[in-house]
This record gives C-alpha cells, structure tokens and sequence, in this order.
C-alpha cells in the first residue's frame, strides 16, 4: 500500500510518530489476517479437498505434524546456505584483495567472474549435479550465486578509499600490507557487509535451486527436496508448509545480516546512524 | 627567527601534470627551520600542487628540491620527518581520535602503548582530552581538525605543511584556530608551510608571505609581517594588521593581473 503518513517533524508530533510504527507493524499483520481468514472462507465454502487446496488450518497442522521431517531438512538447507555463504565471503573477499593488489589478475579473471554470475544458477545445476556428487553440488550453486555480489561489492569498497589518506599513508611509508590492514579494508567493511545481505539471500535461492534440480535423482534431503517430493506425492499441505519454513529461513537470514552489519557499523559509519527523535 | 639555517630549498621548479595542465613554472621556495611561512595565491594556482611536491607525495616535472638535515643523521626510514595537514580533515570514520593520532607512529613501528602515551598528551596539547574516546563523527568540524593537527605532530616533524586547513570552517572557530595553531608553533618551534588563499589569516599567521601568481604559479613576490607574538585577538583589529593587509592584498591584485597577462 503506497500513502505513508507524513514524517512527524518535531517533538510535538511525536504522538503520530508513535501511530506510524504502530499502523507500520499492524497494517502487514492485518493484511496477512484478512488473507489468511479469506483463503480459509474459500477452502471452506468451496468444499475444497486439501490436494487442491489445503487450508490454512490445515497447512498449520501439518507443519506441527510432520515438525521433525520439516526441521531436519530445515537444518540441511541451511546448513548449505550458511556454509556457501561463508565460502562464498571468504572466496569474493580474497578474490577482491587479489584483484586490488594486482591489476593483471583483475584483467585475466574478472570477465569470469561476470560470466558466473550472468549465467542462471538454474541452467548450472543439473551440470554439477552430473559431476559432482549431490550435497557438494547443492553446495557449489548456493557459492556461485553468493560468491559475486561479496566480490563485486569488496572490489567498489577497496577502491572507494578517501585519496587523501591514501596519501596519508604514503607520506608515512607505509608498506602494502600495511595500507590494506588499516586502510584499504576498513573503509571496504561497509561495503562488504552490503554484499554480504545480497549474498546471504542469494545462497539460499542457489540451494534451493539445486536441491529442486536434483529432486528427481531423490537422494537429497533438504526443504527444497521435501516440496519437491512432495509435489509428486500430492501432498499439498505439505508443500505449503515446507514452503513457509523456506520464507522464513530468508527472512531470518536477512535480517541476522542486517543485525551483523548494524552491530559491526554502529560506532562509526552513516549508514548504522540512529534516526534522531 | 633566530639562526635560521636553510631546512628546504626549492629551485625553478616545474610541474606539468599528464593532461598538460602546467600547474607550476619558475618555482622558488626557501623554508628556513623554525619559521612560519605562508603560500597565499587564487585559487588553482599551484599551491597545493607546491606543498605535495615538498611532502614528496609527487615529483616535479622539472627543478630541484634539497633538505638540509638537521642534527645528526637518524635511524629509521630515510627522508625528512613530514606532517600534513589537508583541506578535509581526512580522518579514518572507523577509528577513534587515539586511533586516528595514532596512526603515523603505529605506522612507523611503535608498539601499542608506547604510542597511546606519546597520543594522550598530544589531544590534550590541541584541547581534546576529553574527546580520545569519540569516533570523527561525532566531533564539529573544528574538532576533527584538531585532530588532524594533533596526528600531524605525533611523529615530531621537522616541518609542519597544511593545506588551508581552516577554509571550511567558520569564522569563530578560524580565528579559535588560528590562535592555537599560533601558540602551537611558537611553543613548538617547527617549521610551518601554511597554504591560504585568505589574505587576512595569512597576515595574522606568518612571519613571511609568498605571494603566487596565478597558474602557472611562481613566486611573485615575498613580504614580511613585522608584528611581534603573541598577535593575539588585538592584532586582528589593530591598524598595523590593516595596513599590513592592504599592502599584501595589493600586492596579490598585482600578482593576478600579472599573472593574467603572461
Ligand atoms: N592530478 C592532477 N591532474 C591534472 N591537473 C591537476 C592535478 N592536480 C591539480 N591539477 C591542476 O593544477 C592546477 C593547480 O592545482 P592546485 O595545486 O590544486 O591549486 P590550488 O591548491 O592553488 O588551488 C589546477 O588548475 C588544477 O586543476
Ligand atoms: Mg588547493
């Protein structure tokens, strides 16, 4: 819905500002209500069997009834988010103090790198999927997707460097490692930490993506591979509710990145500034 | 001053920069230990240009520029002792005023708390001993050139360059500044290149005035201010800095049409 109440501008309005966050938080959860009493209304009035349709009830029920199935492949999804995503980190950031230390490396590779990322992960998983055995696969595609936004978004920050402390740190002589320990990866954190919320997403998509691609071959375990299995079996419910395990586990993960780079910024970058009362 | 031996000798020198804009031409400069100097030009002149080329931050096109070494030779890295001070106050946002004053020893190998003891007194020297703790955003806009000043003085240079330090801030907090940065130099003793494009604070500040022609900058002419310190908020309004700065803006008015013909 467009058509945000205008920002209180002082101290004396702050009784509307108070009203804004209330109706910020109110107006999503109502609209979920309405949504879910409407789907209900449906199921219900229709005669709906659950293969076409489950109802929300319905779709609770299950996710409390199949709880154990749901959150061990809950755990092996992310587990390969979280692993892909930590490569991924380690591999962009490495890849980019290479590139930024050396303009040749930067030219040789780069081009590459942008092939990875522009090829859809949905094409490359059946390939790995073919050469490489299966969780390692699944783990290959939550890194490729994860890996470019940490690279692309490290190499801006380590340029992004104030050229007058560059100059700073020359007039002090200071050597190489000397300007990227200080210098070069402080002032590319922020930078970083952007990636990285792009990254964190993107790692789930790629293993999701991977584990549905090799639903066929049936010998994962992961939430994908559950709605996948799932879908040949007709049971709908459960497909639903591995599905919203699925959004929330997106939602958990951004929001951990987000509450990582706030805590890592707070002191001193801009964009971890409280809005001021 | 008393016994000023030459500290930096800078001859015809000449700076093309690699697009062909001809920043310097000519360009003659001797900084004598201890004294105040200041480079007063228009802007684009060249100033900057001049005072990296004495930092050793870029290499003139043409010329010479020669250190005389004072003292005995000392350990460490070869090349004189610099401190800078620029334009913005270039402070690292990450880093707290320790850290940031910090910086050129920690640079130059000095253990941790070695250089924390050396840091403490220097933020109290420029009146921010309350403030060690505070990150750069959280500091006015003369307080983080305080601290710029202080990190310029951590490694004790031979000479102290500032590149109109003070020309973003305003007017009560220059004059605070340059007041400070007066007492600084006299209880100190070092040698300071001050770039202005402010005939009034050069005035009030040096004991001599380059005046630069407009680009490409050379020497136009050098004038000495008299008055003796502590100038103090009096100067400012007394009739001998008046007339001092009319004769300095004169000769800056000569140095622009001059320098327009060339
Ligand atoms: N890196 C550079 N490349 C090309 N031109 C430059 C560069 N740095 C400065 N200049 C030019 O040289 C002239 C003198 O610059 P500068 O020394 O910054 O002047 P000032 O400090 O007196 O204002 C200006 O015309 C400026 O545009
Ligand atoms: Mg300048």
């Amino acid at each position: 819905m467009s058509g945000a109440p205008p920002r209180a501008q002082d101290g004396r309005m702050s009784r509307y500002r108070i009203g804004e966050r209330v109706l910020q938080l109110t107006l999503p959860v109502g609209t979920l209500a309405v949504g879910v009493v409407i789907w209900e209304a449906i199921v219900l009035l229709g005669d709906l069997p659950p293969y076409v349709l489950p109802a929300p009830t319905r779709v609770a029920a299950t996710l409390i009834s199949d709880w154990p199935v749901l959150w061990g492949s809950l755990l092996v999804t992310l587990g390969t988010t979280f692993l892909g995503l930590l490569l991924a980190f380690v591999g962009g950031t490495a890849l980019a103090i290479l590139f930024n230390q050396s303009r040749l490396v930067e030219r040789a590779l780069y081009p590459y790198a942008v092939i990875l990322q522009v090829t859809p992960v949905v094409a490359i998983a059946p390939l790995l999927l073919v050469y490489l055995p299966q969780p390692v696969a699944v783990l290959a595609c939550a890194w490729i997707v994860a890996f470019f936004p940490v690279l692309a978004n490290t190499t801006l920050g380590l340029n992004s460097v104030d050229r007058n402390l560059v100059d700073l740190f020359t007039l002090y002589r200071a050597s190489r490692l000397q300007a990227l320990l200080r210098l070069k990866l402080p002032a590319a954190l922020p930078y970083m930490l952007g990636g990285l919320r792009i990254a964190g997403g993107l790692s789930l998509i790629g293993a999701v993506v991977a584990e549905i691609a090799a639903g066929s071959a049936g010998a994962g375990s992961g939430l994908a591979y559950r709605i996948a299995e799932s879908g040949y079996r007709l049971n709908i419910p459960r497909m639903f509710a591995a599905l919203i395990l699925l959004s929330g586990a997106g939602i958990a993960i951004f929001a951990a990145l987000s509450l990582l780079s706030h805590l890592v910024l707070r002191r001193w970058h801009e964009s971890a500034l409280a809005r001021e009362p | 001053m008393i016994g000023s031996l030459p500290l930096v000798g800078l001859r015809d020198i000449a700076m093309t920069f690699a697009n062909g804009t001809r920043a310097l031409t000519g360009f003659d400069l001797e900084v004598r230990g201890g004294e105040f100097v200041a480079l007063l030009g228009p802007s684009g002149c060249g100033k900057s240009t001049a005072l990296r080329l004495i930092a050793g931050l870029a290499s003139p096109t043409g010329g010479t520029i020669a250190w005389t070494t004072i003292g005995e030779p000392q350990a460490g890295p070869p090349g004189p002792n610099i401190g800078f001070v620029f334009q913005e106050p270039t402070l690292m946002p990450w880093a707290t005023v320790a850290g940031n004053v910090a910086l050129p020893l920690r640079l130059t190998g000095m253990g941790r708390y070695e250089a924390a003891l050396r840091v403490a007194g220097l933020i109290e020297r420029v009146g921010l001993g309350a403030f060690a703790d505070a990150f750069p955003r959280e500091l006015s806009g003369g307080m983080k050139m305080r601290v710029s000043i202080a990190r310029a003085l951590a490694t004790d240079p031979d000479i102290l360059l500032m590149d109109e330090p003070f020309a973003a801030l305003d007017e009560i907090t220059r004059f605070k500044l340059n007041n400070d940065l007066a007492e600084l130099w006299r209880a100190l003793g070092k040698t300071v290149v001050f770039v202005t494009h402010s005939v009034f604070e050069s005035v009030y500040l040096a004991e001599r005035i380059v005046v630069m022609t407009p680009r490409p900058g050379r020497v136009f002419a050098e004038l000495a201010v008299e008055a003796p310190y502590p100038r103090g908020e009096r100067f400012r309004t007394s009739s001998d800095y008046v007339g001092t700065c009319r004769k300095v803006a004169d000769v800056l008015a000569a140095a622009t049409a001059g320098g327009a013909q060339a």
